[in-house]
């Protein structure tokens, strides 16, 4: 039977955990909650479970254990009815290449019910506001990444679905492309658009999800919007400091018992990390305790704690690896 | 089960009746892309039962070379070529309108990835392409049908037995679409050769289209061996439904087509559900 959910959850999950043949443990108990209208997003590195979760979400993975509701509908007992209610836009390009690019969205219409006229009226209206009306009869092979990417964005949200799966919808995209598609998703969101995006792009995480998970080895390990993830930290600054000294682990101890308002030192690859409270005069004292240890600084930056430093925080390790 | 509070623009209705309408949509679809490339389906669907009519029952019998003997002998043979060449078109056909975009939807274009989201069970999904197939496999019998009557240079004596006939062919072809759901789901792009290397061609070679099944009793090893072959059930079935001749009994015939289509249905839904949900 359909179960209800609170009004504003469009997903709600319960130890929601997915085990591969072979014992890969891919995701292992999550419970999220997306509400209406925001736009979610699952990040992080390649292997961390987010496909897997979007693909139990959207009735394509089935579940070991746990349970997923999307818009009322538990996805495993009722698939079918699940899939009226979802639009999903996979990695990779899925468009039906035995027809043409309005063909793709009128048939799309039909196969969720729609009338051959409305489906019409609706295709010509997504080519227009998706800028792909030139194209209308061309084949989607002659299309470029980034208009396929549109077309698929387009289709998946022509049945006005209760929410909009996009799984790293950025992966291979130039820039501009990108850029065309961030803007593709602010637009919808403001039309009232539930989205979940899984992304291993920080920026993308940063710069269009209201709140995020951060996920690795199939566990949440952190759930906030991000300003508040990247307030979590600690520190306004982050300084990182480049030099080719032996001894990272003596440098770093002695920055934090020396450097006013340091929250944390630790040594990274290619030099040592510092967060700091307060930046004022930071570089100087940085210079001088460096000065008085004898380590040579080859280069030195300021940032904003940024989403990678609080992932970096979490799992001890960077997102790019 | 409840209909559910859908979005705006979908008709708010129950699950089955949602399905239905998919299932038709994806129908629909299917018919579209084979009218559109009616250019390709054609010479695809006639060209191989045309130059077998023409070098068999019209080259042959003109230089003299004629296969089963002359002048009556020679006229049977026409005859019983027409069961093997319609036979052979609606096997061709299941397996190149099905079996073949399978494979590529599942193993280059992922397209398959987007057609199992549309409302409906998965199943469903793959029952459709079985009913695509069968239509398919329908058309390609009527077209070439005329070929396999009028190319022959010696008469083709048929005699229609309407209720096989009406009853066979949608049989023969609901087998073959679920012969090509199974080969589709069996095979990969890597591994397609050896389908129509070492799959397809035994079945045409050995499916009693240039004989009929009781002539094989000389060789008794074969006539049994072949029974594995489902193209032998079809073409003996056409065989019963258009002529006169001697053919395996309709007993045999019906059960076996029928068992046939449960079994490559079974295999094929059972693939099918495999390679699309993890």
């Amino acid at each position: 039977m359909t179960l209800r959910t609170n009004n504003e959850e469009v997903i709600v999950t319960e130890q929601l955990t997915k085990v591969y043949p072979g014992d890969i443990l891919a995701v292992d108990g999550l419970d999220l909650s997306v509400h209406r209208g925001e736009i979610f997003g699952l990040l992080g590195p390649n292997g961390a479970g987010k496909s897997t979760t979007a693909g139990m979400l959207t009735t394509r993975v089935l579940p070991t254990s746990g349970r997923a509701i999307v818009g009322g509908v538990d996805v495993v007992a009722h698939p079918a009815q699940a899939k009226r209610l979802i639009g999903v836009v996979p990695q990779s390009n899925t468009l039906d290449r035995a027809l043409t690019v309005y063909e793709n969205l009128y048939f799309h219409g039909r196969f969720f019910g729609m009338s051959a006229k409305q489906s019409k009226v609706e295709s010509l209206r997504l080519l227009d506001q998706f800028r792909l009306s030139e194209r209308a009869k061309a084949p989607v092979l002659a299309l470029s990444g980034g208009m396929a990417q549109r077309l698929m964005v387009a289709r998946a949200v022509m049945h006005r679905p209760s929410i909009l799966f996009l799984d790293e919808p950025t992966a291979g995209l130039d820039p501009q492309s990108r850029i065309a598609l961030w803007e593709i998703l602010s637009e919808l969101h403001s039309e009232g658009q539930t989205i979940l995006l899984t992304t291993h792009y920080m920026e993308e995480a940063d710069q269009l999800c209201h709140r995020l998970a951060i996920i690795d080895h199939g566990r949440m390990l952190a759930l906030d919007t991000p300003e508040r993830l990247k307030a979590s930290v600690g520190a306004d600054t982050i300084v990182t400091i480049s030099t080719d000294t032996a001894d990272r682990e003596g440098f770093a101890a002695r920055l934090r018992s020396s450097i006013p308002g340091a929250t944390g030192a630790v040594p990274i690859e290619t030099g040592v990390r510092l967060e700091v409270q307060g930046s004022h005069g930071v570089l100087p004292a940085v210079v001088a305790v460096a000065d008085e240890a004898g380590v040579a600084i080859s280069d030195l930056r300021l940032d904003e704690p940024s989403l990678e430093t609080v992932f970096i925080n979490l799992t001890g390790k960077d997102l790019r690896e | 089960m409840s209909t559910i509070e859908t979005p705006l623009l979908i008709p708010n209705r129950s699950a089955r009746a949602a399905g239905v309408t998919a299932f038709r949509a994806l129908l629909g679809r299917d018919m579209h892309v084979l009218v559109r490339n009616l250019r390709e389906f054609l010479p695809r669907t006639l060209l191989q039962p045309l130059l077998l009519v023409f070098v068999f029952a019209y080259v042959f019998p003109k230089i003299g070379q004629g296969i089963g003997g002359s002048g009556a002998a020679e006229t049977s043979f026409s005859t019983m070529l027409v069961a093997g060449v319609v036979g052979l078109a609606v096997l061709f056909q299941g397996i190149q309108s099905v079996a073949l975009p399978l494979v590529t939807e599942f193993g280059v274009t992922r397209e398959i990835e987007d057609r199992v989201l549309a409302p409906l069970p998965i199943d469903f999904v793959a029952i459709e392409k079985i009913s695509s197939g069968a239509l398919q496999s329908l058309f390609s019998a009527i077209i070439v049908f005329p070929i396999a009557y009028f190319v022959p240079a010696t008469p083709v004596d048929l005699n229609f037995h309407w209720l096989i006939l009406l009853t066979l062919t949608p049989l023969a072809c609901v087998m073959c679409g679920a012969l090509g759901l199974m080969f589709g789901t069996v095979f990969n792009p890597r591994t397609l050769p050896m389908l129509f290397g070492v799959v397809v061609l035994p079945i045409t070679f050995l499916g009693c289209i240039y004989y009929p099944w009781a002539a094989l009793a000389p060789i008794k090893w074969l006539q049994i061996a072949v029974l594995l072959n489902p193209l032998v059930y079809v073409t003996e079935g056409f065989r019963a439904a258009l002529t006169n001749s001697p053919t395996m009994s309709l007993w045999a015939i019906y059960p076996m087509l029928i068992g046939l289509t449960v079994l490559f249905t079974f295999i094929g839904l059972r693939n099918f559900r495999k390679r699309v949900i993890a």
